[in-house]
């Protein structure tokens, strides 16, 4: 509705303690848009989500979100965290689970409320095409199931941004196609934004808008083209890569973890 | 002395005229309305006990709670107040020793051990025999005076209201910390009020249970709702239904059979686990 861009960073970094993780990240992220954060294990994606979410303090630089400084607990901005499997004992039913995306108040939901509440949590789950799943409990879902559970509890209360941290591990390479596909049609339709971590830019690439590529403590953000080249990973990562692409125009991405692994 | 009575006691079918029967006698009341109040709370604290799997603090807590009554019969206070002051102070401590709700093993570890060493310095430290501490150890639900039920009166409904109003939270937080810590709740708050909330309901639970048996009111009636409870508020339902039935029976069977009050209340939650696993391995298997 506004023009305002929902993210927007100026020469932002990152420190834990007295760690510089990165440094000198600026970037847009505007209404709508669908950005993959990028990047090897430790380089501090996560870092950024926390920074997103008002759970962390940048070192130094400015950050907005919505034009003011990152606040946790803003409501419009939805988070799913990387999550370790569910515990296969959990029996609590998935609706009961979506429906704690409402639970930051005090008190009891009155049989009314909750009725409502139940509700507006099992239309998220069509949103996701997950209804079925409503009365399962928890422990009994697959991976690619959970994901889905998982992304309806974000979009309750209408977010206007979805942080989503490695909702793709896990995952084999066809659940990994449809939760993508599933995640760009909600993005579309409800027009949120996502910024979406993920290790492997392939599935994500026909949906993709912009690249967000965490390494060696910098943050590089451009469309696909523009970061998934050759020369431009051979200077983020300090050291030669070699992208291939093959017939389908799918990527490769070689060299990378070695690089690291040197830097280390 | 309850033995005499008990043995004098005979057993009816009409269960209306056996309870009357008992009644008539202030400590089988006091029993009741204590294991009453107690059930309730250790259900529905239990069950947040068990969601965040802390069973381990329940139980630490409870023995923290015994070396605050032995510190407090050696000082010349009621062992009630020595235990309400160790196990909240306890309780306090380890949450804010552990970032996260669950995986707390370790916190819980150390505070219980160097409680446990104090414990032992201040019975060693007490000229006689601490039997009041003692009776703490197995609970003495039969021995329970009017005051001591108005004291766990107030307890209770403290700690009922305070859950009440911290529902939604402890849920969340139970549940999903991560996302409830974006959601912008705070999780050391509700750390350390759950403990506090744990540490009394802990307190007023020993009298009935003991410390030794903390399990079989706090962790067992909440281990058989969170097999079967599909939403939150089932499962407090199921925990306090399954925790006051097993006080409630026990009472009365033991008002007739000369055995411990605690036994039977930990043989019949227990054996009502076993047959909620043993149906579950069922049906499992049959589907």
């Amino acid at each position: 509705m506004t023009n305002i861009p929902i993210i927007t960073a100026h020469n932002v970094s990152a420190k834990f303690g007295r760690h510089t993780i990165w440094s000198d990240a600026s970037f847009t992220v505007h209404a709508g848009e669908f950005v993959a954060l990028l990047g090897p294990n430790g380089a501090g994606k996560t870092t950024l989500m926390r920074i997103l979410l008002g759970l962390m303090p940048v070192a130094s630089g400015e950050l907005r979100m919505f034009g003011e400084p990152p606040r946790r607990g803003n409501k419009r901005v939805s988070y799913v965290p990387q999550r370790h499997p569910v515990d296969t004992e959990i029996h609590i039913e998935a609706l009961e689970f979506v429906r704690l995306g409402f639970a930051n108040a005090w008190g009891f939901s009155l049989p009314k409320t909750a009725q409502k509440e139940r509700a507006q949590a099992l239309a998220a789950l069509r949103m996701v095409d997950a209804q079925t799943l409503a009365h399962r409990p928890l422990g009994a879902l697959s991976g690619g199931e959970l994901q889905r559970v998982f992304l309806a509890q974000a979009l309750l209360g209408k977010p206007d941004i979805l942080l989503l941290d490695e909702p793709l591990a896990n995952l084999d390479i066809r659940r990994e196609t449809q939760l993508v596909q599933l995640v760009n049609q909600v993005a579309r339709t409800q027009n949120v934004a996502v910024v979406l971590i993920a290790h492997n830019i392939n599935p994500l690439l026909p949906v993709v808008d912009r690249i967000l590529y965490v390494v060696n403590g910098k943050v590089a953000s451009g469309t696909p083209s523009e970061i998934i080249n050759t020369e431009t990973l051979s200077k983020l990562y300090d050291a030669p890569i070699e992208v291939l692409h093959d017939s389908r125009g799918r990527l490769a991405v070689l060299g990378s973890e070695e690089a690291i692994h040197h830097h280390e | 002395m309850n033995n005499i009575l008990a043995a004098s006691a005979s057993f009816s079918p009409n269960l209306i005229r056996d309870l009357k029967e008992m009644w008539q006698y202030p400590f089988m009341q006091h029993a009741f309305q204590a294991g009453t109040l107690v059930a309730i709370v250790a259900g529905v604290v239990g069950y947040f006990v068990v969601l965040r799997r802390l069973s381990f603090a329940a139980h630490a807590l409870s023995h923290i709670g015994f070396s605050g009554a032995a510190g407090a019969v050696l000082i010349g206070l009621n062992p009630l107040a020595g235990l309400l002051a160790f196990t909240v102070g306890g309780g306090a401590t380890i949450a804010l020793l552990g970032k996260r709700a669950i995986n707390q093993d370790v916190q819980i570890g150390t505070v219980l051990a160097f409680i446990l060493g104090l414990g032992v310095l201040f019975i060693s430290l007490y000229k006689g025999y601490a039997t009041e501490a003692y009776s703490l150890l197995f609970g003495e639900i039969l021995g329970i005076s009017a005051r001591s039920v108005a004291i766990t009166a107030i307890a209770v409904l403290l700690t009922l209201a305070a859950v009440t109003v911290l529902f939604r939270k402890l849920v969340f937080t139970s549940i999903d910390e991560d996302v409830a810590e974006a959601k912008g709740i705070s999780l050391p708050g509700m750390n350390v009020a759950f403990m506090v909330l744990v540490a009394l309901a802990v307190s007023v639970s020993v009298q009935v249970v003991g410390v030794l048996l903390i399990f079989a009111l706090m962790v067992t009636p909440a281990a058989i709702a969170d097999r079967i409870a599909k939403r939150p508020v089932q499962g407090v339902a199921i925990s306090v239904g399954v925790s006051v039935l097993a006080t409630w029976v026990s009472l009365f069977v033991s008002y007739y059979l000369p055995y411990p009050v605690s036994f039977f209340i930990t043989s019949l939650t227990f054996g009502g686990y076993l047959v909620v696993r043993v149906w579950q391995w069922c049906s499992k298997t049959s589907s």
